[in-house]
């Protein structure tokens, strides 16, 4: 195991360990004490697993998971970004449908290998964006009658 | 003969119409690289809502059987596995269409698969009420066990690792305590308004298993699949149905391991196509052909890979307990229309429970006959570019989970959820003992606050969960999958390098 991964693991596993010993410690603390009795069993069990996992990473002993590579991290980065916006942000702020539009547009292009000079590649996104835009109106709207955030062009 | 009662309301216009739906619907997805049978199912769920439940689980169970089995077609005729499930198939199965002998691939695929997978639901239909009867006499420390060996199980014997598995199932079940407590109506946990009812179960399930898959989407960049789609010349249909006659052998082996270990919680069909595969290698007189594009390879892997499907629903139907992942999501698709499965889901809901367990059975031959229609047009949608497919997966993703509750809070729960396991998964986690933990969670935890209760005017809760053979039994099966894991877990450390682990990681993730 290379020593990027190992990195990774220690801090993987210390956020986990992290999390486990505050799931505790909120269990073991907080009160009616009886709302809380199953919380403590399990927590008890995630805090000393993870504690584990966490001593096995530092002492370099982890043997399953290969972590992130600084590629796959490259490439995913954008979509991730776009991803976070759209639904952390856009899909309240500007509505469901009009932020699914920009984003998948967004991503198709970003992700899509063809050549971005080449004009019949930007019209075959704008295609596929409008065709996947009209199933989910159908689907969710007309369909379904699902009732989505006010949209902000209309 | 209950199932031979309720046959006929699989035939009404509306089941039969939605049960054709999911059974092309399934065969298309399941031939998607990288669109699971679980993911599918629980990106389908939303769409369940406004049906009623028979017609619900009708859509999820066809296509939940179609989706393993399309798999069979991207693994035959663009040697990429559409599920882990038909990792097997390909073996043999490419090979053949390499060959020019696709389509007989593709038809001994398909009819192995109806074989299996109408043993499986057989299987089902009958030990089900069986074990139905049996599971009456549980009391709450049995339940109360039960839901903790559904965690234990799936945590040990789903991951690579056995500390990992079971830490996936601690998140999962603390992931369920979130919210407010049944009894004191204290809150626990919420940290954030999202959360204040709970984490809800379609959503966090739909993140759990379409998220990861579409960041592994943007992982790949704008890099193509060149994956090649493989023409299919005619085969008569009748030389297809004779060879699956003649291989009975690979065919009898393929049905029984399928359907043994779709009948252990955990064990997936990944595994049961290549046992099976394995097994008719060893047992066949012609051990040297497999993976030159021999027969009985295909038909060992592809009728055990769907005679787990049934079998996989047993512990769900009759304890409550999903024995993997999509039977996971299934009990998520019962409880949203308000039934929750268990001893006496046949008792209160028998037009649903048997309705669905046939339209199972008249979906496999369904799937069967469609399949080798409509092979070359999933081939085709097989190689949707990557890039659209993740901007599919997070679209239908998003409006699902909204569409639950109307509510963003689950939309922000279901992405978070996603994103952290796609995180997790790099660091060795498993999502499936984490979703076991979450839907078990509240089982085991109801179960255990009421034999506390009980205990403390009767025995004592030591000797309530820990007497009885029943309980001696369940704890003892705990123990025996953890202490197997482990074992298994350092002999593989044994025998295998660094880099045949990283290897066989990156071919699973």
């Amino acid at each position: 195991m290379s020593d990027l991964p190992r990195s990774q693991h220690i801090i993987a596993s210390g956020l986990i360990a992290g999390v486990g010993i505050s799931v505790a410690y909120i269990s073991f603390t907080q009160e009616p004490a009886d709302a809380f009795v199953f919380p403590r069993l399990i927590s008890s069990v995630f805090a000393v697993l993870a504690i584990w996992t966490f001593a096995k990473a530092i002492l370099g002993r982890t043997k399953v998971g290969n972590g992130i590579s600084a590629d796959a991290m490259r490439k995913m980065l954008p979509g991730l970004i776009v991803a976070i916006i759209y639904v952390f942000w856009a899909a309240k702020g500007l509505g469901f449908y009009t932020a699914t539009t920009i984003a998948f547009f967004v991503l198709v292009s970003l992700y899509d290998p063809a050549p971005h000079s080449d004009i019949k590649s930007w019209i075959k996104r704008i295609l596929i964006t409008a065709g996947f835009m009209a199933v989910m109106y159908g689907l969710f709207a007309a369909l379904l009658n699902v009732f989505t955030p006010r949209e902000i062009f209309f | 003969m209950d199932f031979l009662f309720y046959m006929g309301d699989v035939f009404t216009p509306i089941n039969f119409g939605l049960l054709l739906l999911g059974t092309i619907g399934g065969l298309i997805l399941g031939a998607t690289p990288g669109l699971s049978p679980t993911m599918a199912v629980a990106l389908l769920i939303p769409f369940t809502f406004q049906l009623e439940p028979q017609q619900g689980l009708i859509l999820l169970g066809a296509a939940y059987t179609s989706t393993v089995a399309g798999g069979a077609v991207s693994a035959i005729l663009l040697k990429i596995p559409g599920a882990p499930a038909n990792i097997a198939t390909t073996l043999d199965g490419h090979t053949m269409a390499t060959k020019g002998e696709g389509a007989k691939a593709l038809q001994l695929s398909f009819l192995a698969s109806a074989v299996g997978g109408l043993f499986g639901v057989f299987l089902l239909i009958f030990l089900t009420p069986v074990l139905a009867q049996w599971a009456l006499a549980f009391g709450p420390s049995h339940l109360f066990w039960l839901a903790i060996l559904g965690v234990t199980v799936i945590g040990t014997l789903d991951s690579s690792s056995v500390v990992k598995g079971l830490l996936s199932g601690c998140i999962g079940l603390w992931l369920a305590t979130i919210g407010f407590d049944d009894i004191m109506g204290a809150q626990r946990f919420i940290f954030h308004p999202s959360v204040s009812g709970g984490i809800n179960v379609i959503p966090a399930l739909i993140g759990l298993f379409a998220i990861p898959q579409v960041i592994t989407m943007f992982t790949k960049g704008r890099s193509s699949d060149d994956a090649e789609v493989i023409s299919v010349k005619r085969h008569p249909i009748r030389l297809a149905v004779v060879e699956v006659i003649k291989r009975k052998t690979a065919l009898t082996i393929g049905t029984l391991t399928g359907s043994i270990i779709g009948l252990i919680p955990g064990v997936g069909g990944q595994i049961a196509g290549l046992v099976a595969y394995d097994q008719s290698k060893k047992f066949s007189k012609e051990s040297q052909k497999f993976g030159t594009g021999h027969s009985e390879g295909i038909i060992a892997a592809e009728s055990a890979n769907n005679a787990m499907v049934g079998p996989s629903l047993v512990p769900l139907l009759t304890l409550s307990i999903p024995g993997s992942p999509t039977a996971a999501v299934l009990l998520g698709g019962l409880l949203i229309h308000g039934i929750f499965p268990g001893p006496d889901l046949f008792m209160n809901y028998p037009q649903v429970a048997w309705t669905f367990i046939d339209s199972m059975l008249i979906g496999q031959i369904l799937m069967c006959v469609f399949g080798l229609y409509i092979a070359g047009l999933a081939a085709s949608v097989a190689r949707v570019p990557h890039a659209v497919m993740a901007a599919i997966v997070l679209g239908l993703a998003v409006f699902g989970s909204y569409s639950v509750q109307n509510s963003m809070g689950d939309v922000y729960v279901m992405a978070t959820l996603g994103m952290a396991m796609y995180f997790l998964e790099r660091f060795g986690f498993s999502a499936a003992p984490l979703v076991l933990g979450l839907i078990l969670g509240p089982i085991a935890e109801a179960n255990f606050i009421q034999g506390s209760m009980i205990a403390n005017a009767t025995v004592g809760t030591g000797a309530y969960f820990f007497t009885g053979w029943l309980n001696w039994f369940l704890i003892l099966i705990v123990l025996a999958s953890i202490s197997y894991s482990i074992w298994m877990e350092i002999a593989a450390r044994r025998y295998t390098t660094k880099d045949d682990a990283v290897a066989k990681e990156e071919a699973m993730s």
